[in-house]
């Protein structure tokens, strides 16, 4: 609970403002907590004569946690193929690993998937629990938290990092929580703190628009899934040596309530735009299917790919894959290039932590001006082909 | 074949937006709705009830008002609300709340399906769905695009993946977190919104469900927060000046490292 003295509350104010949530108000003169608290505890830091104080009551405190140790990594895979994410997951893990001194290792699972065991290594790996069977090469959500459940009550690492994807959003959570871990969703920060090893967690709230470092103070491990494209990966380094263990997993662990029937690759997905570094992205102001072509050109020129907003999506101009936004994914590409997309917040939302972003918009007023690195306001029929062109002739050069 | 929905109330992103003189979020006339991915799980529990009849109970884990989108949700189709609220449950993570929301459902009897958003938006952790499915030990299946089929205890759906979508199986009592492609939730309908008008919200306290002190709000919780900070904001915006066909060229000039 957060507890406000009277007597101590000076009714400055300074806590109001803070309150990312609005749950604090002065009223005659003293703060005043209403149901919105979060007890986030920005206020108690923020008040200057110490009126302000979480209580908090008995605490889940595990016993044991020097116990666990060293630095895990699922390396998600799928048809027999690593995904990108575990790559940047190893080259972080593996500065987190070096900090704590500690071994940093990747749990891979799937069919067939033996033969990808030293990319892992060479990527930064010191060990590999790899799980090679036929029923893990369909995923689904109880086998690999059953399986990865296992291995973590065996051998008690002190953090896990999984991509903050389609398939690590899905299970981690449910694995999480069986542990009584804190997980902390779509990290775009780790680090370890100095003092005391704990790591430090920061991932984007309310879209963005403010930022939260989280700790798991009591328990371990320590899990956070981390946002493709984020992290840098190590280049590659085929002499790295490592070990890899054959895990025999018990029967039990690999029944499954859920029978997959089909795997549909669909054609236009055939592109996950998270993934992607370039993103040339339409919005209303394309106006039509046949605008598109604009942004697909201009794309193809920059070896990127197509994104849109809900409105286009809307619209029927482009599949939902592409949409990026609140209700779409979330892209963090080096280079987004917004066209007639005015910027509203369930937009912005889903792509301003990407490194640079261009504007081109006939309205100079369109918020997406505010979060831009730099921008053209004109009619982009004009601005787009030209682009394209003059974009052709300086890689001619 | 009963239904829960869990539901979440949100401020509304629209609202949301950074004050640029403070460089904190401006919350003056911040509305708070119905989190728009509870709403398409919603519309899918009332649609499974159409078909195959039953109950479609809509519960949520907030504030006392956070009433009202529980009555949007009978507006909507659901039989009944439940609100579970304390000020106890303060300061839950994701452990702490799929945990409340379990002692909740075990609290209000028996069901076939649970039905939740795929995530909310004000956190965007997609984390209490999968989490109370573990809480619960039920088979679940996130990011569901379509329920193509439920017959004889057996639901058959679609899961969107970063690549196309899987189509599974599998038994029910199961959890199912939804995206938005699997329909086009209704509006309130007249008689809908009078309904839910007259119903009684059900309100459950820590201990009418019987939830451990140590389990909810701040001390259940796995996670802290040590920091809140707004993040920096990018450099110097660059607008371009001259002619069109100038301003282009500086453009390209500007993306030479990415080309």
């Amino acid at each position: 609970m957060l507890i406000i003295d009277c007597e101590k509350c000076i009714g400055c104010g300074v806590c109001e403002a803070e309150c990312a949530f609005g749950a604090i108000s002065v009223q005659d003169g003293c703060a005043v907590v209403d149901d919105n608290c979060t007890l986030c505890g920005s206020c108690v830091e923020s008040c200057e004569v110490e009126a302000l104080l979480i209580e908090e009551g008995a605490v889940q405190v595990q016993a044991d946690i020097n116990d666990w140790s060293g630095i895990w990594v699922f390396a998600e895979s799928r048809h027999g193929k690593i995904a990108e994410v575990s790559y940047e997951l190893l080259g972080v893990g593996r500065k987190l690993a070096n900090q704590r001194g500690v071994q940093l290792s990747a749990v891979l699972l799937g069919s067939g998937v033996t033969e990808s065991a030293p990319t892992l290594i060479a990527a930064g790996a010191d060990k590999i629990y790899l799980g090679d069977d036929s029923t893990l090469g369909q995923y689904r959500e109880d086998i690999y938290g059953n399986v990865l459940e296992f291995l973590i009550k065996k051998e008690k690492p002190e953090v896990i990092l999984a991509g903050a994807t389609a398939i690590g959003r899905s299970f981690i959570p449910m694995v999480a929580n069986n542990l009584g871990a804190g997980l902390t969703a779509d990290c775009t920060g780790l680090a370890i703190r100095a003092e005391d090893g704990m790591l430090l967690q920061t991932r984007p709230a309310f879209g963005g628009n403010i930022m939260a470092t989280i700790e798991c103070p009591h328990t371990r491990p320590q899990m956070a899934t981390v946002r493709p494209k984020v992290m840098q990966p190590l280049m590659p380094d085929l002499e790295r040596q490592g070990e890899v263990v054959s895990l025999s997993i018990p029967d039990r662990l690999l029944e499954s309530q859920v029978k997959v029937l089909e795997n549909v690759l669909e054609e236009h997905n055939q592109v996950n735009i998270q993934e992607i570094e370039v993103l040339v992205a339409g919005g209303r102001g394309v106006e039509s299917e046949k605008g598109f072509k604009l942004v697909k050109e201009l794309a193809d020129e920059l070896g990127g790919a197509v994104a849109a907003s809900r409105a286009a999506v809307d619209s029927g101009w482009i599949p939902y894959a592409h949409q990026v936004g609140q209700t779409g994914k979330t892209v963090c590409p080096k280079l987004y290039i917004a066209c007639g997309i005015s910027g509203a917040i369930q937009h912005a939302v889903g792509m301003q932590s990407a490194e640079t972003i261009v504007a081109i918009n006939r309205d100079k007023n369109a918020p997406i001006f505010n979060i831009a690195s730099c921008g053209i306001v004109g009619d982009l029929f004009e601005i787009m082909p030209l682009l394209t062109k003059k974009i052709r002739e300086n890689k001619a050069l | 074949m009963n239904i829960i929905v869990c539901i979440k109330q949100v401020p509304d992103a629209k609202d949301v937006r950074l004050d640029p003189k403070t460089n904190t979020l401006a919350r003056e006339g911040v509305e708070s709705i119905m989190n728009p991915f509870d709403r398409h799980a919603l519309e899918e529990g009332v649609r499974l009830k159409e078909t195959h009849g039953g109950q479609v109970t809509a519960l949520s884990m907030g504030p006392p008002q956070a009433e009202s989108v529980l009555r949007e949700a009978i507006s909507c189709g659901a039989d009944q609300g439940v609100l579970v609220s304390d000020r106890a449950f303060a300061g839950a993570d994701t452990w702490a709340t799929s945990y409340t929301l379990r002692k909740a459902i075990e609290a209000s009897g028996e069901f076939d399906l649970i039905l939740c958003g795929k995530q909310a938006i004000d956190g965007d952790t997609a984390q209490v769905g999968p989490g109370l499915a573990g809480q619960m030990k039920l088979p679940f299946v996130t990011c569901v695009q379509k329920i193509r089929n439920l017959d004889d205890g057996i639901i058959q759906v679609e899961r969107m993946m970063d690549d196309g979508f899987d189509v599974l199986e599998l038994p029910v009592p199961a959890l199912l977190t939804v995206v938005k492609d699997i329909n086009d939730p209704r509006v309130p309908s007249l008689k809908g919104k009078m309904k839910a008008k007259k119903a009684t919200i059900k309100i459950l306290s820590a201990a009418d469900i019987g939830a451990e002190e140590q389990c909810i709000g701040l001390a259940g919780s796995p996670t802290r927060v040590v920091n809140v900070f707004t993040p920096a904001p990018r450099g110097d915006r660059k607008m371009f000046t001259g002619s069109l066909e100038e301003q282009v060229d500086q453009l390209v000039d500007q993306l030479r490292s990415y080309l």
